[in-house]
């Protein structure tokens, strides 16, 4: 990791600035050329450090979301959790060490459509679906601090 | 706050990124009928809002080194949920952090908690501090890594904006 990469991702994981040219203001704010910037930026994402320019959306504020679970035998988890990543509605998907060994979120406009997402992956897997909603977030997303080594 | 049809359409626009390009707000405006002054204000409008609870350069833990991914998940009694949870996502290591509904009697657990370290032992460690820290030492808990990750993009939201290329 260069030092450019490193004072972006140091800097600018929250309050980007939202201007028309965006990648000059960070560039300013570094003081190197917009065409670094966005070079860099192309980089980090090619080799997939960065995973997108966005938004951290506020869970509840737009659409509806869960996070669901099921337990999975072995020998079907590959063909399951590729099942579950084909809806668009999923947007994370994670095998994990418990016997509840697949986590994934879903995301769409409202909760009818989550629930109708469950329902069919309990249809086409016959597994049960844990679904565990947020009710609460206590968590102020600051970006998150990479201690450089 | 109440989103505008607009503000919709920016959130879908922008899943699965900004472009990396000198005008990026007046592509994503153009992949949805927007002007880039309207896509700016709806952005600005949401951030204050605190519907965007952060813009900018979202990371993969995994690809900084940062491989031990661990959701902490914790049995904490219903009247102290609240300041454990607040006492949780103070941490700089903590990434998420929300209340769940139990599941009895197969899920127990009504905290969530994500921790993100480069080993594990570094990971079971800041578990032990956030429990200490935050009085529950003693309650019931289990720690998730994940072992595998078969998907991981913006959330859609039932949205689907066109792709780039097909804008004429």
């Amino acid at each position: 990791m260069n030092d450019i990469q490193k004072s972006l991702l140091d800097e600018f994981q929250r309050d980007m600035p939202l201007t028309a040219r965006p990648y000059q203001a960070m560039a300013d704010r570094l003081g190197i050329s917009e065409d670094e910037v966005i070079e860099t930026l192309t980089k980090l994402s090619e080799n997939g450090v960065l995973s997108r320019v966005g938004a951290v959306i506020r869970p509840g504020t737009v659409g509806h979301s869960t996070l669901a679970a099921m337990s999975v035998p072995a020998d079907r988890l590959e063909s399951v959790a590729a099942l579950i990543s084909s809806f668009d509605a999923v947007n994370h998907n994670y095998e994990r060490e418990h016997n509840l060994n697949l986590w994934f979120v879903i995301a769409a406009a409202d909760r009818q459509e989550v629930d109708l997402v469950i329902e069919k992956i309990e249809h086409l897997t016959g597994i049960k679906v844990l679904n565990l909603p947020m009710l609460e977030d206590y968590h102020l997303d600051l970006g998150f601090d990479l201690k450089w080594t | 706050m109440d989103l505008s049809e607009t503000d919709r359409l920016v959130v879908a626009a922008i899943v699965d990124g900004l472009p990396l390009s000198r005008r990026p707000f007046e592509a994503v405006g153009a992949r949805v009928g927007l002007g880039e002054e309207q896509v700016i204000d709806s952005l600005k409008r949401m951030r204050d809002g605190g519907v965007i609870k952060r813009f900018g350069l979202i990371v993969r833990h995994h690809e900084l080194g940062y491989r031990a991914n661990a959701m902490t998940v914790w049995n904490i009694p219903d009247d102290r949920v609240d300041a454990v949870g607040r006492c949780f996502g103070k941490f700089d290591f903590v990434t998420l952090c929300y209340r769940r509904p139990r599941h009895m009697p197969d899920w127990p657990y009504n905290l969530f908690c994500m921790v993100h370290g480069r080993e594990r032992d570094a990971v079971l460690e800041q578990v032990e501090n956030l429990a200490d820290a935050c009085g529950v030492e003693n309650v019931g808990r289990d720690v998730l890594f994940s072992t595998r990750r078969f998907k991981q993009c913006g959330a859609r939201y039932g949205y689907a904006p066109k792709p780039l290329e097909s804008v004429a």
